[in-house]
């Protein structure tokens, strides 16, 4: 199987949609003639021409907003927001119109658009472009979001996400845009709601999404090597979650962490703890822990970024006091 | 569905230009179907917030009439007038502002979300200039696929100051989208006169900023908003971009039921009253024979009748089973 970075692996299913699906089209900010802004759709503008691939105005209302009305026509848009911070400009159109017109319209409509952002800390660009609000979208009903954490999934993730009739929040990890992985040529589909266990082990469970799913591996990595064994779980989408996948891990393992890069107060991992002292609470010994992000707007100083990010010696630390 | 007979749309395209009595049937079908909606708000039938239209009823009916039944409708929240006019039925609206099952859109959307897709009524909506860009889209949809459907987006005055009207209105241009925007000024948004929002009152002048054909139009007089509407959609259908109208206008009531109206004097309210958009055409279609006395009467009756029937029609529906609370978060794929 071909080893291809994550960039490559969204490369390849939005080359697949395009080529097979005449319903899809894709717009955003500097998509087309500049390439994206992770080079994601370099080379597209050529290829497919401006019908297909529309550089837009730096307007992410109208952007988000153009693509649901024409998912309202049938159609299928694919919206790149460049990253997550500017996404805030959309939220109007993502939550008051995307998630509520099928069931506002009593089912008349619905919306079948793919929007992709990037999102995550860790390359000192400062306090407004290094945001994780991954948890803001899955706590809306009527979304549903997707954070690959290799190119597998992204391509699997993002192939499955065309097939959705409903709106799909894609969230990519800046910080893993070169990273690489076997991802095989011909398509293929990674279904929502199904969590991967990407390690096995019978002490704790480390649950991570997007960039933070890296940071378990390489914790339970040191921590095999001092004894200490780890599930790994992979989420892959926050919503639908993968409940069942969660419940049966910490039932084996009995302690659980979830890391995630976003701020503990209100995060995704506050649902998750409460997903598990509700479901397995009797399979415990001991509390659920987060792992999470410093409360705090990101600095932009190296340093006290790291600082503010978890790490896999945070992660390392939190088993080994747990165990 | 019940005895209501599904009104036709009252598109005079393409006759030989409208038919005056038409228009005013269709205003006096909504004038008392919204006196009709107030009284059933007033007995407690009706919840939530109710946005009447009594007063600017020559501009969804003078507008959708110059229309083709496949063109788009997205609308604002004080849009029962534009649904009665595309020919949603009146029961079936009156149903859903009682939230029954039979309503519109089952009792999920209530008075500010009216849809009807298979009649191109693609929705009401209630964030101020939130719907602007969806009509954008809808637009961008047709142009894409093809077709020479346009998209017509109906908004208030007060939807001129938000960001997503500017974007709107500059992606509409810049990609030159089939969208007609007919802003309604009522020159109140909610109880703010205009005037001490706005740097530039002319609504249209900001759309003629972003290099569109714009225009203000008489509100009040339904004939001459059929003529602009049906020369601007003409535009947009073109293929040379999209246009704008200003519509004056005066709401009657305040600004919903809830509203005690403080801002405004009420003998402002009576000399508008004199330009009522009903009563100018009745009287000049009386002055000029085409109409008369008795055929009025018997007009308002016909209105009266449908607005009873529809208020029957929603107090007999049922509501909707609470089994049905979860249906529709999500389409299922390969849900027709």
């Amino acid at each position: 199987m071909p080893e291809v970075t994550y960039r490559e692996a969204i490369r390849q299913a939005l080359r697949w949609q395009l080529q097979n699906d005449e319903r899809v089209f894709l717009m955003g900010e500097d998509i087309g003639a500049y390439g994206g802004s992770y080079a994601v759709t370099r080379g597209f503008l050529d290829e497919f021409g401006p019908k297909r691939v529309k550089d837009t105005p730096i307007a992410e209302s109208v952007i988000v907003g153009a693509g649901i009305g024409a998912a309202m026509t049938g159609l299928k848009p694919m919206v790149e927001l460049m990253t997550i911070n500017f996404s805030l400009l959309a939220i109007d159109q993502i939550v008051n119109n995307a998630s509520k017109l099928h069931y506002m319209s009593n089912g008349q409509i619905n919306v079948p658009i793919v929007i992709r952002m990037a999102g995550g800390g860790g390359s000192q660009l400062g306090a407004q472009h290094s945001h994780s609000l991954e948890s803001w979208y899955a706590h809306v009903p009527g979304l549903k979001v997707a954070a690959p954490a290799t190119p597998y999934d992204a391509k699997g993730l993002l192939m499955t996400a065309f097939d959705d009739e409903n709106p799909v929040i894609f969230i990519e990890h800046t910080a893993l845009y070169t990273s690489k992985g076997e991802v095989p040529e011909e398509p293929y589909r990674v279904p929502f709601g199904k969590a991967d266990l990407m390690r096995e082990g019978t002490d704790v469970t480390l649950i991570g999404y997007g960039g933070s799913v890296w940071q378990c591996s390489r914790a339970a990595q040191k921590l095999e090597a001092e004894g200490i064994t780890a599930d790994v779980l992979n989420l892959r989408t926050l919503s639908p979650l993968d409940r069942e996948a969660i419940l049966a891990s910490v039932r084996k393992t009995n302690r659980a962490i979830v890391v995630e890069d976003d701020w503990e107060f209100g995060g995704f991992g506050g649902e998750i703890a409460a997903i598990i002292q509700e479901h397995a609470f009797d399979d415990l010994d001991g509390p659920v822990m987060r792992c999470s992000g410093a409360d705090l707007p990101t600095p932009y100083n190296g340093a006290l970024e790291q600082a503010v990010l978890p790490q896999e010696a945070d992660i390392v630390r939190l088993v080994k006091e747990m165990v | 569905m019940s005895s209501i007979v599904g009104r036709k749309p009252t598109t005079t395209r393409g006759e030989g230009g409208p038919d005056p009595i038409a228009l005013l049937a269709t205003m006096m079908q909504i004038r008392r179907f919204e006196e009709k909606a107030a009284e059933m708000y007033a007995r407690g039938k009706i919840k939530g917030f109710l946005h009447l239209y009594i007063g600017q009823e020559a501009i969804a009916t003078g507008a959708i009439a110059a229309l083709r039944p496949d063109d788009y409708i997205v609308t604002h929240y004080r849009e029962h007038g534009h649904a009665l006019a595309r020919g949603l039925e009146p029961g079936r609206i009156m149903a859903e502002l009682f939230g029954r099952e039979t309503g519109v859109t089952g009792g999920r959307g209530g008075s500010m979300h009216l849809f009807d897709a298979a009649k191109s009524f693609m929705g009401g909506y209630a964030i101020v200039a939130g719907h602007m860009p969806l009509a954008c889209g809808i637009a961008l949809g047709e142009q894409y696929k093809g077709t020479d459907r346009i998209a017509v987006n109906f908004l208030g005055d007060g939807a001129v100051n938000e960001g997503e009207f500017h974007e709107a209105l500059n992606l509409a241009q810049v990609w030159k989208l089939p969208v007609l925007f007919i802003c309604e000024n009522n020159l109140y948004g909610m109880g703010t006169d205009v005037r001490r929002v706005s740097a530039v009152i002319e609504v249209y002048k900001r759309a003629q900023a972003y290099a569109m054909p714009a225009e203000q139009v008489d509100g009040m007089d339904v004939l001459a908003v059929h003529k602009a509407v049906e020369r601007m959609a003409d535009h947009a259908r073109s293929g040379q971009g999209p246009a704008f109208l200003e519509m004056i206008c005066y709401r009657f009531r305040g600004h919903s039921m809830a509203d005690a109206e403080p801002y405004r004097e009420k003998a402002q309210i009576e000399v508008w009253k004199r330009f009522d958009p009903i009563k100018q055409l009745k009287d000049r279609l009386l002055a000029s024979g085409a109409l008369d006395d008795g055929r009025f009467e018997q007009m308002q009756e016909e209105a009266d009748a449908v607005a009873n029937e529809a208020a029957r029609f929603a107090e007999e529906s049922p509501n909707p089973p609470l089994e049905s609370l979860h249906d529709f978060l999500f389409k299922e794929s390969g849900d027709a």
